[in-house]
């Protein structure tokens, strides 16, 4: 994949009949999805339905094994790359459950992976003084502590802090394509906020954002284009920011129960 | 004797050379110690590694007892300081004191000027300052239990003596190098060092072991610290000889009332490197804490054996020891909190952490505690673990790379020990040093 491919045309994600899983359990049981830059994507559906692990499978989690179809992104095999070639490439995954890293600064990690991902588009690595300048600002945009920032990545923060730091990260990065898993479990009603503006910021023509999650609650901050429910590995059903109104209302059982009922889903 | 390995006939030669090379004046007393000592040393002899000898259970040093080593050590060429800056920490603030090859290098060494603050070799100050010496030289480490320091007490002579004043405070640390230089034949070197920090002083003391040679020999030291009521004494200690060497190291330290001891060891190099540390907290209020990392590959072999004894009440002793070790490389962490009886109000945790990049590297990591007081609050802990692969992959999949991202993790295992060292250009140098040591070493097993 060029550091060029920006220039393709036609979808920034495919996924295709993906079949997907761990040693001899399959997860993902033929997913099909299609994400355009541009589009934010909402992912929602049942605990244990394999939400994080299409998130996991498209950053690359050596664990997960895919056994069936394929994943195209920027016109290319995704799946070929290792997960830090996908990073560099523009994949970024806001992780369920962000790790900590004892001993390991915010600030050297962030300027470590931004310079990798900067000599990776063939943009001149920022000089000390210059990411600083730009990690403060956005430090500020996401309203985080500057001493939270100081300890070691993740380590002894809350379950709130994890996950405003997972956005601090990606607007740092500046990925093309987000993948935010339950970003919003967690979060009291201001970080939401902020979170939330954090991605509207971010949002625009040249990137394209997937939001997993279960309340519909964050999608009034952030109106999605699409809204598509998971269920036992498949994407069952496809529509616009009232299906999940209509989640939020009615729960999953009338989907499922239509799906047993041979009723025609597949998008 | 039950735990001894014949000692060859090369200490007593070495000892009979030893002796007739010394000048004839001198007090009898310390002539009576080395004498003592040689004897004690025979029948002594140096321990095994055979079951029933706890304190020598893991670390076997028959290749230490087999092997010869030539007395006195002659450093073959002339060793300079910029050959020492090389290899050991350097800071033009530093009052710095060289030995090389075990012997008093004037020409190398600063001279420490300073009102209430005595700094010398031991053989001079034997004889100029017989009471303190008197009173704590080999006194604390005492080598009726123990061959390898019976055997450097027999050949007592050149080493480190720091005296500092009640009341009085050394602003800058002061740095004891003992450097190994190549010699014709693998030798010995028997450093020594005493300590005396009189009431309500203040000092920072590095002692590094460094070299400049890549060939074997063998460094037998020992070092006593005594540290005087309400005194604070940091100390380090810098273990960085070459690959093929043996290092075995005995410090005792005996603190007084309200005092504070403070230790950090970094270990990185030696065949063979074995830290015999024995800490006396001996009036009450009195607290140490001991920090160390130790860095290991190839064949490499490092024993803590550590054992703080609480005979007073209300002390604090922490200890805080990690591990990084790679190759076939074997760390032994052994050691006790002893609680004696009356140290009530004891306040003492330890804690091993270890981190093993390879899996042929292994650690036997016993951290114990012996309790016979009450009211006392104690805990220990050991870990042994591997590269945690989600923090790779989270590091990954921000775009760093599994050499960078596990380095990364290597060193944050590592600051939690260097973060503590309070020289600032130490911990450059032990940070830059351990960065190196970690490229070095096989990473990309992770992926
Ligand atoms: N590494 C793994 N090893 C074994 N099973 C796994 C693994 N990862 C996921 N699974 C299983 O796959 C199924 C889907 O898990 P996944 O984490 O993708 O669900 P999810 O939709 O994200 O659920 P939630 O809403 O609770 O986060 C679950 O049954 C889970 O137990
Ligand atoms: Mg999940």
């Amino acid at each position: 994949m060029s550091a060029r491919a920006g220039n393709h045309k036609g979808p920034l994600l495919e996924v295709r009949d993906l079949h997907a899983g761990v040693g001899e359990v399959e997860i993902l049981k033929g997913l099909n999805l299609t994400v355009n830059l541009g589009e934010v994507h909402a992912v929602m559906g049942p605990n244990g339905s394999g939400k994080s692990t299409l998130a996991n499978v498209l950053a690359g989690k050596p664990e997960y094994k895919v056994t069936a179809g394929e994943v195209i992104y920027e016109g290319s095999n995704l799946l070929k790359l290792t997960p830090d070639k996908r990073a560099l490439n523009g994949i970024f995954l806001a992780f369920q459950y962000p790790v900590e890293l004892p001993g390991v600064r915010e600030r050297e990690f962030m300027k470590t992976a931004l310079d990798a991902i900067r000599e990776h588009r063939g943009l001149e690595k920022l000089s000390v003084r210059e990411f600083n300048k730009l990690f403060q600002e956005k430090i500020a945009q996401m309203e985080m502590s500057p001493d939270l920032v100081k300890r070691s990545v993740n380590e002894g923060f809350s379950g709130g802090e994890k996950k405003r730091n997972e956005i601090l990260q990606m607007v740092v990065l500046e990925p093309k394509l987000a993948l935010l898993d339950e970003t919003d479990s967690g979060l009291d009603i201001d970080a939401l906020k902020v979170v939330a503006n954090g991605v509207n910021k971010f949002r625009g023509p040249s990137r394209a954002i997937v939001i997993v999650t279960h309340y519909q609650r964050i999608l009034d901050y952030i109106t999605p284009d699409f809204v598509h429910v998971l269920i036992d590995g498949r994407i069952v059903r496809s529509g616009g920011h009232e299906l999940a109104l209509e989640l939020e209302a009615k729960g999953y059982e009338w989907i499922k129960e239509a799906i047993e009922s041979g009723e025609q889903v597949s998008v | 004797m039950p735990h001894a390995l014949a000692t060859p006939d090369s200490y007593l030669t070495d000892f009979r050379t030893f002796e007739t090379s010394l000048p004839d004046e001198g007090p009898d007393w310390i002539r009576e110690v080395r004498q003592q000592a040689l004897a004690r040393f025979r029948e002594l002899g140096f321990p095994t590694a055979r079951r029933g000898n706890e304190k020598w259970k893991y670390t076997n040093v028959r290749p230490i007892a087999d092997a010869t080593f030539s007395y006195p050590f002659d450093a073959g060429a002339e060793v300079n300081l910029a050959d020492i800056r090389s290899v050991a920490p350097w800071d033009d603030g530093w009052a710095t004191v060289v030995f090389v090859n075990g012997r008093y290098s004037p020409a190398l060494s600063t001279v420490v000027a300073l009102d209430g603050v005595r700094v010398t070799n031991l053989e001079e100050a034997v004889r100029a300052d017989g009471d303190v010496i008197e009173r704590h030289l080999a006194r604390h480490a005492t080598f009726e239990d123990d061959g390898f320091t019976a055997l450097n007490t027999a050949f007592l002579r050149d080493g480190a003596f720091v005296h500092v004043s009640e009341g009085e405070s050394l602003q800058s640390p002061l740095h004891l190098i003992f450097v190994t230089a190549e010699g014709a034949e693998p030798g010995v070197s028997y450093p020594r060092t005493l300590i005396v920090a009189g009431a309500r002083s203040e000092l920072t003391v590095i002692e590094s072991y460094v070299s400049l040679s890549s060939s074997r020999y063998l460094t037998d030291a020992v070092t006593e610290i005594v540290i005087g009521d309400g005194a604070q004494v940091d100390h380090y200690k810098l273990l960085l000889e070459s690959e093929g060497a043996f290092h075995v190291a005995t410090s005792r330290v005996y603190q007084s009332e309200d005092s504070v001891f403070t230790s950090t060891s970094y270990a990185r190099g030696a065949a063979i490197a074995r830290n015999d540390i024995r800490v006396l907290l001996d009036a009450p209020g009195s607290s140490c804490t001991l920090n160390g990392l130790y860095l290991t590959s190839g064949s490499q072999h490092i024993d803590n054996y550590i054992n703080i004894e609480h005979a007073k009440p209300h002390g604090t002793s922490r200890l805080f020891y990690k591990g990084i070790l790679d190759g076939e490389s074997k760390a032994v962490f052994g050691g006790t909190v002893l609680v004696q009886p009356g140290a009530d109000k004891t306040d003492a945790y330890q804690e091993d952490k270890n981190l093993l990049l390879s899996e042929k590297a292994e650690v036997a990591s016993k951290p114990s505690l012996e309790i016979y007081a009450d009211d006392v609050k104690c805990g220990h802990g050991a870990t042994a673990g591997t590269i945690a692969e989600d923090a790779i992959f989270y590091m990954r999949s921000r775009g760093l790379d599994v050499e960078t991202a596990t380095a990364f993790l290597i060193e944050g295992f590592a600051s939690g020990i260097l973060d503590k060292v309070r020289v600032q250009p130490l911990r450059a140098f032990l940070e830059k040093l351990t960065a190196k040591a970690l490229r070095g070493s096989r990473f990309g097993q992770a992926s």
